[in-house]
């Protein structure tokens, strides 16, 4: 559940922030070419208009020579050379065979695609070299003098413009675009962090709700906020925890219902039973007495008012459990004794081996430790084949008792059926169906267990009760 | 069973049971066990004529109309020291409890043997015969096991007979732990792992009659879990 909630809020954070940043991105790289380029196109201007000034003015003779003229000396093409060269500008100059180096610059850093265009006019291109930007303006000089008529004079001349005014200009803009890029990411990623949590906080609590709904807090609501999306599910949530609450106390109440019946009814069963009871003794006695076939009537009431009254007494047991209103009251007793009682009150003694020790003490509820070796023991008789075997030891965690016969078995399809309600087995029904389930509601009560093995030839019934000390419930009686 | 053959002692028994049919089932099988049972619909009715019958033993039925089976009991401890069982249709523990903290001797469960509440209620009336002819002294508390008196500087205190079986029982051990499986067989004559409330009920009864401080025993002590020991101061 956790990777979900992180990756949905990772997925949304990201696709804020990518979002984000390409906007930014595209906004300051935008500008910042359009100002490039306005700035450098500017720089570039001025150059080429200082440039074409400075030669339309001049008076150099070159060229075709006029009257007058003498071949240009290098002092005057130093001095053109010198008039172009304004701030650090460099200015290489070509004419005819003669190269003018200015310092290091010399024709090798002209471009020679600029210096092949260059032949015919005045052109320009941006080079990246000795570490900066440069502008190089290449053009061929042509004199105007004095016939007033333009005319190519065979000098070319290359001016190297520095731009690293320019380039300090823009770097200047760099920075703060980003800082302002970085801002904007940190504005981002809060606005993005921040949104996630608000989509996905409803998300948890409502995944915490559902979960609480699904522990059993049916009364489990939400408050619904907004009208967006998350609150028509929060609505939908309330109303569905609503109606399942709805089903579910109904479905208790009638649950309910048929328990207090089934436990009103056993009780009301008890009145006639005990009338019934009361009179029991004396008609067995009687019915000595009677002739045959009516003594047979008699002994069958008799034994169907036995049945009667187990089957009341175990409905009423089960029924107190299942209003928990079943009480442990534990005391520590000989488990020896207490399964020479249990076996000696029902007629038993003879027909079952017992092998405890004879030192053995442990703290159980005696009347339900009673119930459960009754139902175990009166079982193994019943259903199985002698020798019918009561061992009990301690282990390291409590007392386990087991009850063991060497009959036919329980059939395997059965097996995980025995400790149900009026599961019989198929067996011959002389035993109210209750008899296990209430035995191991009991063990139970005491924090234990009975579990039931197949065995060759017969099944083991093994019951485990905890210490006292293991197990978390307190003796209730013992008033002080 | 049987054991009450040799103790074939017939008991005049007042019963009080509500539903016709059960009275006379019970009735019909006490008396064949030989005892003498006046039955009655109502506690008031039996209050009534309780001084009149003068009977040995009471059998309550714990729900009745008008005042309960445990009302009844009450005012009969009121009275005198007459033995009580009651008749519980549930068996649930507040019944029960309530029952013994009344002042009941012993209870049965509907529906009940014949021969179960005979040997209850045989049982219950030795309780009343006299063990022998000692008179033992812890400090201010003297108890004559003769005259089945008891008495606390020098005030008699009346105890019940299960009572008085009870703290014979715990006198006779003295300083021994005494748990309630075996009191429950010696007092009470019950043969398997019985209901120990019936133990627990009747020593804070006798703790009520006899101690100083109840809350804090100086007679009879518990040992958690165990039962419960006499050890005079």
């Amino acid at each position: 559940m956790k990777r979900v909630y992180t990756g949905l809020r990772g997925r949304l954070v990201i696709a804020f922030t990518v979002i984000a940043v390409t906007a930014s991105a595209l906004v300051a790289g935008i500008g910042y070419e359009l100002v490039k380029n306005r700035v450098i196109e500017r720089a570039e201007e001025v150059a080429v208009a200082d440039v074409r000034e400075t030669l339309q003015g001049t008076r150099v003779p070159i060229g075709a020579l006029w009257p007058g003229d003498g071949p240009p000396t290098d002092l005057e093409i130093s001095a053109l050379q010198m008039s172009l060269r304004a701030q650090s500008r460099a200015v290489v100059v070509l004419y005819e065979d003669y190269l003018y180096p200015d310092g290091d610059f010399g024709l090798a850093d002209v471009p020679a695609d600029l210096r092949a265009r260059a032949a015919g006019r005045m052109v320009t291109k941006r080079q990246e070299m000795r570490g900066g930007m440069w502008l190089v303006i290449g053009t061929p000089v042509w004199r105007v003098e004095p016939i007033h008529i333009a005319q190519p004079t065979g000098m070319s001349v290359f001016v190297f413009v520095p731009l690293v005014q320019e380039e300090q200009l823009l770097g200047g803009m760099r920075r703060p675009l980003a800082t302002a890029g970085a801002i904007m990411l940190a504005i981002a990623l809060a606005v993005a962090l921040f949104s996630a949590q608000r989509v996905l906080l409803p998300v948890r609590r409502l995944g915490s709700a559902a979960r609480a709904l699904g522990a059993g807090h049916l009364d489990t609501r939400l408050p619904v906020r907004g009208q967006d999306e998350l609150a028509e599910l929060t609505a939908t949530f309330n109303d569905t925890a609503a109606a399942l609450e709805r089903s579910v106390s109904e479905l208790r109440a009638l649950e309910a219902m048929s328990r207090r019946f089934v436990a009103d009814v056993s009780h009301e069963l008890r009145t006639p039973l005990t009338a019934m009871t009361a009179v029991t003794d004396m008609l067995s006695e009687e019915a000595e007495r009677l002739p045959r076939e009516p003594a047979t009537a008699v002994r069958l009431v008799l034994r169907e008012i036995e049945r009667l009254r187990t089957l009341v007494e175990q409905l009423i047991e089960a029924s107190r459990f299942d209003s928990g209103t079943a009480v442990l009251n534990l005391e520590t007793v000989s488990v020896a004794d207490a399964v020479h009682d249990c076996l000696e009150i029902r007629g038993w003694s003879e027909q079952v081996e017992v092998e405890v020790p004879a030192g053995l003490a442990f703290s159980v509820d005696p009347p339900r430790f009673d119930v459960i070796l009754a139902n175990l023991v009166g079982n193994a008789l019943r259903h199985g084949e002698p020798p019918v075997v009561v061992t009990a030891r301690t282990t390291a965690h409590g007392l386990e008792v087991k009850v063991r016969d060497h009959g036919g078995g329980i059939p395997p399809t059965d097996l995980p059926h025995v400790f149900n309600r009026f599961y019989k087995a198929g067996r011959r029904g002389d035993g109210s169906g209750l008899g296990l389930s209430i035995a191991r509601s009991n063990a139970q009560l005491h924090g234990g267990t009975i579990s039931v093995r197949p065995q060759r030839p017969g099944t083991l019934f093994t019951v485990w009760l905890p210490s006292a000390q293991t197990s978390a419930r307190t003796s209730a009686q013992a008033p002080a | 069973m049987g054991c009450w053959k040799n103790n074939d002692r017939v008991a005049g028994i007042l019963l009080v049971e509500d539903d016709p049919s059960v009275r006379t089932g019970l009735e019909l099988a006490l008396a064949r066990q030989g005892h003498s049972v006046t039955s009655y619909a109502t506690g008031e009715e039996a209050l009534d004529h309780i001084r009149s019958r003068r009977p040995e033993i009471a059998v309550l039925d714990v729900m009745l109309p008008g005042i309960d089976g445990v009302e009844v009991c009450r005012r009969i401890r009121r009275m005198d020291q007459l033995p009580v069982i009651l008749l519980t249709a549930r068996g649930d523990d507040l019944d029960v409890v309530v029952g013994l903290e009344a002042g009941a001797d012993d209870y049965v469960v509907k529906p009940v043997e014949p021969r179960v509440l005979d040997a209850r209620i045989r049982a219950v009336l030795r309780r009343a015969e006299s063990v022998s002819s000692d008179r033992v002294t812890f400090g201010d508390l003297v108890i004559d096991k003769g005259a089945l008196k008891v008495s606390l500087a020098g005030h008699e205190i009346h105890l019940t007979p299960t009572e008085l079986r009870l703290l014979l029982e715990l006198v006779r051990h003295p300083g021994q732990v005494l748990n309630r499986r075996y009191l429950l067989r010696a007092v009470w004559d019950h043969t398997h792992a019985a209901d120990s409330r019936l133990v627990d009920a009747c020593v804070q009864r006798i703790r009520a009659k006899i101690e100083p401080v109840p809350a804090e025993p100086v007679f009879i002590h518990t040992v958690r879990g165990f039962g419960y020991r006499f050890s005079p101061p």
